[in-house]
Parts: structure tokens; C-alpha cells; sequence
């Protein structure tokens, strides 16, 4: 058997790998519990119009898909605050929206190319050491502005009325939690693609929940879970040849999966012996 | 014991009016809340009482009219940690939401933190403190969902407490709570208002609760009527204290 480690792409798969699941849960812990899993996949949608225009012009795909994601992130919270439409029309306007933008810019670079559908399901094959590098840059972001901001996430997130009074500023900690998301979906690209981050962010969350811990300990689970789909999923589909970012959410569907039925068997058996 | 000096006025709502929807919920309102006081709010759904508490919170902004608080317009005010906040339970929050006790409480320290500022020892002391203030202490590892809605109740209360606020406002906080419970509730508010001096002010529709400890009542119909003590409400609106007795 040939060794992966001796692929260079390899490896720079694995350390984006690493960093995208180191994150993801934990921006994905407060879209969850703020019922906003849906702007996750709302705004990997709107990052294939920045691929688009990445790729039309030439220009560093993720770059260009950071900046209409973080753009249009603000432009669905302040429709949302603003309360003129439902928050998930909101959604729906920017996911439909963005997508068809993206089909227009597309056919003006003569239509699909394998390298759209590598952002589209994404390959750590397309990895450059460049990538690697912007995304350890944004992740280090994405983590200062966290830790800075975590008790004021956490206080808005269980509720929000009392984080108000209490003096913290709710709407634009709210903001900051969107932006967030914007960049770690950006970030994402590469590794599960477009269609595929809504999953890395919301799955292991989903999943942690299931086991019923405290909020730190819910986040220990959720970086768990999404580590060792994430390294487990680039080894797999490296020596099965597989799509990466299918065979990570599948692995993570697995665990979910799994943690429901050994709680279903427990459930169960702690049920017959009341009996 | 330190005394409290009922004649300070720390709540203070001039000429308050607000409209939802072009329908007109609070008419002019006027009411000073004193330290020390132990207001009851009551009034049947629908009549504005919570409205008026948003308002006075700063939630919601008047349609006319200014709120004082400890002096200052609501507008300018910055100590949001010496008010304590007890939300409706049941809007408010997720039973299945995956936080213990501890953490809970713990929120109610972080508006007082203030932005940029870590969590300190003195943080996890003023906390417990309050939830052994509540008799919650020794639940403080459970997650919320696994309690009692009496339970949860005290542990909201915790967090308000955590801050050292100097007023606490409830709102409807024994909804759907049983009984025996609400007894053992409304003497914790008391204990709360007569050791610690903490001005209580309590937001129900339960006027009967009103009879057990309240120092002044105010009733509102989208205006108010304010009533001296809480005999005097039952007096002036012929509505018997202890029906059951």
C-alpha cells in the first residue's frame, strides 16, 4: 500500500483539513442554538458567486468569495432585524439570489469547468500551500474575535432578552456571530466545498447535543467529532478515491447515527429495568 | 442591619404612552418605584404590564414620555448591572438548551464584566453566592433542562442575583408553577426584599399572590391605578384577600 504521507497535496489537505474542523463547531455551537443553521448553508451558497467572480477575473477564488459572503451576511442580518421580511425569506432571497448570479458569471467563462466542481464538492487535491496559509490566517481571526466575544455569544445565545438588559449589546454581538460564520464558510472552500460546508458546521454540533453536556463540554464533543470525521474522511477517500468532502459528511452522518442508537439502546434498556 | 431609605426614588416613568400597531396599549403613564419597595404589578393578559416593563428596561422604546433610572434617562444609562432581569420563562427560553446551572448563572455576571473583561474567581463567588441565595447550589452541575420549572425559576432569579443588582423585576415568574411551590417562591422574594433590601418588583396576573407580601400595588388597564398597600387594593377594588379562607 502506498503511503499518503508521501503526497504533498496530501498533506496540505490534512493541516486546511484540521484547522476547517477545528473551527466549524465552534461558530457552528451558536448558529445552532440560535436556530440559524440555515444561514450556513445560505451563505455557502452566496460564496459560489465569489468562486464565480473569482474565477471570471482571475483572482484568488476564496478572496473573492470571502468578500461577497461577509457583504451579503450583513445584508440578511440587517433584513432580519429590520423585520420588513421573515428571517427565512431572507435566506431564501440570498440563497436563490446568489446562486443564479452565480450560473450568469459562470456562462460568461463558457459555462462549467472541473475546477467549479472541485469548489462545488471540494478536493483536497486543488489545495495550494497559498490556501493553506489564508486559511490558518483566518482561522486565527475567526478564534481572537471568539474568545474576545465568547461570554457575550453565549449570554445572547440562551437568551437574548436577558443578555440585553443585562447591558451587552446583543444586535451587534449578533453581527459579529454572522461575519463570523461568513469567513469560516469562506474558509471551508477547499475542503468539504460549497454544497458540503452547511454540514461541517452544523453536524457535529447536532451531534454533541445528542449526548446532553454542559456548554463547554457540548463544544469539546462537537471538535471531537468533527476532527476525526474530517482526518478520518481525507484518508478514506484518499485511498478509496472518493470525493473528500462526501466521504468527511458522511462519516459525520455515521456518528450521529450512531450516538442516536447507542442513546436509543440505553434509553431502552434503563426503561426495562423500571419494569 | 444597614437601613434602607424608602423615600429615594429609583425608577422613575413620566407621562409614558405607547402604541403598538396604531392600537393604544399605555396611556400616560406616571410611577416612581422607591428603594427598598416591594411593587406588585398586576392586571389581567393583554392589559400592558409587561409592555410597560420592557419600556422601563430600555427593550422598548416609549411613544412618548421619559424613563429615570437611578436619576439618569434611560437613554444614558450605562449600570444595567445594578437591574436584575427575570424574563417570561417560558418565551425566553430552551429546555433543551445544553447548559448547567453554573453556567447559567454565571450569564448573569457578564453584563457587569463588561466587553473584552475574562471571567474572574470573584465571578464564580458572586454566583454562588446567589444560587446558594436560591437554594440551587447543590443542583449547580445539572444541565437546566433536567429540572423542575420551579427550579429552573430560582435558578433565573440566581442570575439576576449574580449581578448585585439593586432591583429586580419578575415577570409572571410563577406561570404554570404549582402551588406549593408558588408559597415557597414568594417567600424566597420576600427574604430577598427584607434581608437583602432588594426593591422587588413583581409582574402578575395572579392577584392573589399580591395578598402575600407586596408593599404597594399597581394595577394597570393601559393606565394605571396605584394603590398605597396591598390592603388598600383589595379594599378599593372589593376583590377578597384570602377568597379561600
Amino acid at each position: 500500500m502506498f503511503n499518503l504521507f508521501h503526497y504533498s497535496f496530501v498533506l496540505r489537505g490534512l493541516e486546511a483539513g484540521v484547522i476547517v474542523a477545528l473551527i466549524a463547531p465552534l461558530i457552528g455551537i451558536f448558529l445552532v442554538l440560535r436556530r440559524y443553521s440555515l444561514i450556513a448553508d445560505t451563505l455557502a451558497h452566496v460564496s459560489l458567486a465569489g468562486v464565480a467572480l473569482g474565477l471570471l477575473l482571475n483572482i484568488s477564488p476564496i478572496l473573492t468569495a470571502l468578500g461577497i459572503t461577509v457583504a451579503s451576511s450583513l445584508g440578511i442580518e440587517r433584513l432580519r432585524t429590520a423585520k420588513r421580511i421573515y428571517g427565512e425569506s431572507a435566506l431564501a432571497l440570498f440563497l436563490s439570489g446568489s446562486l443564479a448570479l452565480s450560473t450568469v458569471l459562470l456562462s460568461l467563462r463558457h459555462g462549467f469547468t472541473t475546477n467549479l466542481f472541485n469548489y462545488l464538492f471540494g478536493s483536497i487535491v486543488t489545495v495550494t500551500q497559498v490556501d493553506v496559509f489564508t486559511i490558518a490566517v483566518l482561522a486565527i481571526i475567526v478564534v481572537t474575535i471568539l474568545a474576545l466575544f465568547y461570554k457575550e455569544l453565549v449570554s445572547i445565545t440562551f437568551d437574548e432578552e436577558f443578555a440585553t438588559v443585562s447591558g451587552i449589546p446583543a444586535r451587534r454581538i449578533s453581527t459579529i456571530l454572522i461575519i463570523l460564520a461568513a469567513l469560516t464558510i469562506s474558509l471551508a472552500i477547499p475542503i468539504v466545498g460549497i454544497l458540503l460546508i452547511g454540514a461541517l458546521i452544523v453536524i457535529p454540533v447536532v451531534a454533541a447535543l445528542q449526548l446532553r453536556k454542559s456548554f463547554t463540554q457540548t463544544i469539546l464533543y462537537a471538535e471531537g467529532i468533527s476532527l476525526i470525521s474530517v482526518v478520518a474522511g481525507i484518508i478514506v477517500s484518499f485511498y478509496c478515491d472518493l470525493s473528500t468532502g462526501g466521504t468527511i459528511v458522511l462519516i459525520m452522518l455515521i456518528i450521529f447515527l450512531a450516538i442516536i442508537a447507542a442513546k436509543s439502546k440505553i434509553f431502552a434498556r434503563s426503561g426495562n429495568s423500571q419494569l | 442591619m444597614p437601613t434602607v431609605d424608602h423615600h429615594q426614588n429609583i425608577i422613575e416613568v413620566q407621562n409614558v404612552s405607547f402604541a403598538y400597531n396604531g392600537h393604544e396599549v399605555l396611556t400616560d403613564i406616571n410611577l416612581s418605584i422607591h428603594r427598598g419597595d416591594y411593587l406588585g404589578f398586576v392586571g389581567r393578559n393583554g392589559s400592558g404590564k409587561t409592555t410597560l416593563i420592557r419600556i422601563i428596561l430600555g427593550l422598548l422604546k416609549p411613544a412618548s414620555g421619559t424613563v429615570r433610572l437611578f436619576g439618569e434617562s434611560s437613554n444614558a444609562f450605562k449600570d444595567w448591572s445594578k437591574i436584575g432581569y427575570v424574563p417570561q420563562k417560558a418565551t425566553s427560553i430552551d429546555a433543551s438548551f445544553p447548559a448547567t446551572v453554573q453556567e447559567i448563572a454565571l450569564m448573569g455576571r457578564y453584563g457587569r464584566r463588561g466587553l473584552f473583561h475574562r471571567i474572574t474567581e470573584e465571578d464564580r463567588d458572586k454566583t454562588r453566592a446567589a444560587l446558594q441565595h436560591v437554594e440551587m447550589l447543590e443542583h449547580r452541575q445539572q444541565l437546566i433542562g433536567n429540572l423542575s420549572g420551579g427550579q429552573q425559576q430560582r435558578v433565573f432569579i440566581a442570575r439576576a442575583l449574580a449581578a448585585e443588582p439593586e432591583i429586580i423585576f419578575l415577570d409572571e415568574p410563577t406561570v404554570g408553577v404549582e402551588k406549593s411551590i408558588k408559597d415557597d417562591f414568594y417567600a424566597l422574594l420576600k427574604k430577598l426584599n427584607r434581608q437583602l433590601h432588594l426593591t422587588v418588583v413583581l409582574v402578575t396576573h395572579d392577584i392573589e399572590s399580591m395578598a402575600h407580601e407586596a408593599m404597594h400595588v399597581a394595577c394597570i388597564d393601559r393606565t394605571l391605578f396605584y394603590h398605597e398597600s396591598a390592603d388598600d387594593f383589595f379594599r378599593e377594588t372589593h376583590i377578597e384577600k384570602h377568597p379561600h379562607q
